[in-house]
């Protein structure tokens, strides 16, 4: 420290850190997504050194489509306990919703009516006018064009022609009636710096990320584990193989990889040498070219 | 393990990629990652797809860089994007901006906060005035480092003349600017020239490869380490014993126990305790984030600062700027907008709008007003005063946004130049007229020497231009206190009278020289906490020396018994422990005290 320098992650640190106490510092309500993911994990850890000597004063908001890994669940409970937070779980219950099954986990309507949906609902029934997310702009390419503070319209879309520009560390926080803001502290953050970070810091994540033996079948070409939400069809073949998550969300549409790496620094290394992408094994982006705008510009986070 | 990981030495670099239409940036930029395998296998399969729709047989890499449907249904790039790449020694964050559209507003935006400009141009054109407009930002912005790629050099059979002419053209119009560091590189983007790899096409060039220069270059640091300031951001009260303020150490260093002032008021408290990453810490510095408790009882919002007392930044309503306007709707003279500056937000108003710059020419136009995308230097009159520090010296503290009142968007930026009466009257005439100008506070013995030093110091900064006013204690005893004694309880109210006296000066920026005895310490710390920039001289000469000059014959009378409470002989006289100044008066001369007091307020910029 004496040399006065700042390593890259420290410097990627300050810079979320101060994002998120602008947040709420400008706000009067503001919220944080939690999606259970590594990337809320690395999130909740940088709000609470943002906070610190005291606790998160905000809510962390969970949407749950209920197809949820249960290992996921079982770690939100425990680890909102564990720091203290106070966590909101919505789900959206209107029939629309109800009737949409594990095998449709892949379709725009299950994305817009168990995510989608409730997510806007949560947010207008209790009032946050601002809502802290873990997205990254390395991951995909509409994300690349997200600003740090953006703003959605009253129906909480997204609208990319519109976006206010960013100069220096000076972020528009003000919002016209109705509309709401999206913050992305961790947007200059790859895939690799979340490792790192979780390393540096001994941050908690889901076992889910950690390779083991686990029973699988292939379906649309996507590696899924067998549970309460994914059976085997007629002619699917159930095999073993050792095998982690890069990235999580509902289990009928969430794939696997195949890897040895049991533990953080194995990931690390794995995901420094990766030669695919973080969103290859997520069935919802792939349904066209434009998944992941098409979702954004419905209010998909 | 960990340590070969994380590799701490990674230097966080900020690249903006900026061209004009069609010069090839997407290809480079597409180029770049895929000469270095640094686009995923997916992502591949991706553009081989997008290639083959486009009838091309050949992997377009320009697809890469390919945003959001609007965009290639309109064939337009809108906004910036970023992107990332490392190496093994560098991890870049890339602010890509389109050549089309907005193009001030994304170029401005894109390079707030660059180290590094890559700027393409057209083998085949040369330098445009797209091209101008993105030097004039790079200067304007003081980017550090300027990389400009002449791209497309296979379509000029890569001929050294046509490089050279570029180059010499580039050359010239730069003059006009402030860049430091411009260097040039020829490619083919399309065929990989001289951007990962060496090319054996052009052999009359011995430079680096645009890869080989990112990774090469030696950055010049445009953190500022000298100037402490701390916009306090954010208030945090867990509860009742604790009360710190968070925010990032934009400028500067800091350590525990160190005396900051607190700006605009003018107090002043010490540092008692830093938290940086859930711990206390002896020191922190820019870009830290910190929480930081001060050791008294003082409430601070946000959008105040804490700077350090002999090291200020200014403190204005009005200032020059240079702006850039980007809503559609112009702006004139009295044009309204919310001012964003540091953690600080308060209307502000164009007062005039002193010229607009021709970007191809970089003449000066006089102008009404500023239309989309043009640039113009400003005074701005604000409601509140704004702490700043000009752009060239301070980024973090020099720039500002606007924000329209009504839509809430932002119609501007700019980099403060100097509050406005820097540049109209002297830079002394400015420094006197500080907020709150320095209070002297000459404190010692009867017959030390306060009186004849303070008067000779008072002629000198006078004959300075300087505005400075006397408080004595002998006059405040005739004119203002002549229902006081001598007792330490009339002492105290005497006293108190003088610090209003001293905070009412000082804040319309009169220096003040206030001689009084002031024999307890208790009474100086008082004064000390309740008047900001209070400078402590203490006139130091021996009892026995004041009592045979006894000018004014007291010290005969105190002994003879008929003053009570004499300093020296009825009453002790606690010597200051930390003077900010002491004057051995038995030591020295008169004309050596007063250089000595000059040279403390010229020293640490009061004067």
């Amino acid at each position: 420290m004496s040399n006065y320098n700042l390593d890259y992650l420290k410097q990627l640190e300050a810079e979320s850190i101060n994002i998120i106490r602008e947040t709420a510092a400008e706000f009067k309500n503001p919220v944080m997504l939690y999606s259970i993911g590594k990337d809320s994990s690395v999130l909740l850890r940088l709000a609470q050194k943002v906070f610190y000597p005291g606790k998160i004063p905000f809510s962390l908001l969970h949407i749950d489509t209920g197809y949820k890994f249960k290992e996921m669940i079982e770690f939100r409970d425990y680890y909102t306990k564990k720091i203290g937070a106070k966590l909101i779980v919505h789900k959206n219950t209107e029939s629309e919703a109800e009737k949409l099954g594990p095998d449709q986990a892949h379709t725009d309507l299950y994305i817009y009516y168990k995510k989608t949906k409730p997510l806007l609902e949560a947010i207008k029934i209790n009032n946050f006018n601002a809502a802290i997310g873990g997205a990254r702009r390395e991951e995909e390419k509409s994300r690349a064009k997200e600003r740090i503070f953006s703003v959605r319209t009253e129906s909480g879309s997204w609208e990319p022609k519109n976006q206010r520009p960013e100069f220096w560390h000076l972020y528009n926080c003000r919002l016209n009636e109705g509309q709401t803001m999206r913050i992305f502290p961790l947007s200059n953050w790859t895939e690799a710096d979340i490792w790192a970070y979780i390393l540096m810091e001994k941050v908690e994540v889901v076992s889910l990320y950690f390779a083991q033996k686990r029973k699988l079948i292939k379906r649309h070409g996507v590696l899924l584990r067998i549970d309460e939400f994914v059976q085997p069809k007629t002619g699917e073949e159930v095999f073993e193989a050792v095998c982690r998550y890069r990235t999580l969300g509902c289990s009928p549409s969430t794939g696997a990889v195949l890897s040895k790496a049991s533990t953080v620094e194995e990931i690390l290394a794995e995901v420094l040498a990766a030669e695919y992408s973080e969103r290859q094994n997520r069935a919802i982006d792939n349904t066209s070219e434009a998944a992941m705008e098409q979702k954004k510009s419905e209010g998909y986070f | 393990m960990e340590k070969n990981l994380i590799n701490q030495n990674l230097e966080l670099v900020k690249v903006v990629f900026a061209g004009s239409v069609d010069d090839g940036k997407s290809t480079l930029i597409g180029r770049l990652f895929h000469d270095t395998n640094q686009i995923y296998r997916d992502q591949l399969a991706a553009i081989k797809t997008a290639s083959a729709r486009q009838g091309s047989d050949n992997l377009d890499l320009s697809l890469f860089t390919d945003g959001l449907v609007q965009e290639r249904e309109q064939k337009i790039t809108i906004d910036v994007a970023h992107r990332y790449f490392s190496t093994p020694f560098r991890r870049f964050i890339i602010a890509d901006v389109p050549g089309h559209e907005e193009y001030t507003r994304n170029m401005v935006s894109g390079s707030s906060g660059a180290d590094v400009a890559v700027i393409l141009v057209d083998a085949q054109k040369g330098l445009v005035e797209q091209t101008k407009r993105h030097l004039f930002i790079v200067s304007l912005l003081k980017i550090p480092h300027l990389l400009v790629v002449i791209n497309k050099m296979d379509l000029v059979a890569y001929r050294q003349e046509e490089f050279e002419k570029i180059r010499n053209d580039f050359i010239s119009f730069a003059a006009k600017l402030n860049i430091s560091d411009l260097q040039f590189i020829p490619v083919s983007a399309l065929t990989g020239e001289l951007i990962v790899e060496q090319s054996e096409r052009l052999p009359w060039y011995h430079g680096p490869t645009v890869l080989g220069f990112l990774e090469n270059l030696e950055l010049t640091s445009s953190r500022n380490l000298i100037d402490f300031r701390f916009p306090v951001q954010l208030v945090l009260r867990p509860d009742q014993n604790f009360r710190g303020y968070a925010g990032t150490i934009v400028s500067g260093e800091i350590k525990k126990n160190e005396e900051v002032m607190i700006l605009p008021s003018g107090k002043k408290a010490k540092i008692k305790s830093i938290i940086a990453d859930q711990k206390e810490t002896e020191l922190a510095f820019c870009p830290q984030p910190v929480v930081i408790e001060l050791d008294r009882e003082i409430s601070l919002n946000r959008g105040e600062m804490l700077v350090r007392p002999n090291n200020l930044c200014e403190i204005s309503q009005e200032f020059e700027a240079m702006v850039f306007w980007l809503a559609k709707k112009p702006a004139r003279k009295n044009q309204r907008f919310l001012i964003k500056q540091t953690t600080k937000t308060t209307t502000g108003f164009f007062d005039q709008v002193i010229y607009q710059i021709e970007i191809n020419t970089l003449h000066r136009k006089q102008s009404q007003g500023l239309a989309e995308n043009q640039v113009g230097k400003v005074i701005i009159k604000t409601l509140e005063p704004l702490l700043f520090d000009p752009y060239q010296k301070n980024k973090a503290t020099g720039s500002f946004i606007m924000i329209d009142e009504e839509t809430n968007n932002t119609v501007g930026a700019g980099i403060i130049l100097g509050s406005k009466r820097n540049l109209a009257t002297t830079k002394k005439e400015l420094k006197s007229r500080r907020a709150t100008a320095p209070v002297l506070w000459f404190t010692g013995l009867s017959g030390a020497g306060k009186t004849t030093i303070a008067d000779r110091v008072k002629e000198k900064l006078e004959e300075m231009g300087l505005a400075v006013e006397r408080i004595d204690g002998d006059d405040l005893r005739q004119l203002i206190s002549s229902d006081l004694g001598f007792s330490a309880q009339d002492r105290d109210k005497n006293i108190a009278r003088a610090v209003y006296l001293c905070q009412l000066l000082s804040k319309h920026g009169v220096i003040v020289l206030a001689t009084f005895i002031s024999p307890y310490s208790k009474q100086r710390e008082l004064v000390k906490s309740q008047v900001g920039n209070f400078i402590e001289i203490f006139v130091n000469a021996p009892l026995e020396i004041c009592e045979k000059r006894d000018v004014k014959g007291l010290y005969q009378k105190a002994r003879r018994g008929e003053v009570e409470y004499f300093t020296g002989i009825a009453d002790g006289y606690e010597k200051p422990k930390n003077p900010e100044l002491e004057l051995k008066t038995d030591k020295l001369t008169v004309d050596q005290s007063i250089d000595k007091v000059i040279d403390y307020l010229t020293q640490n910029n009061l004067i």
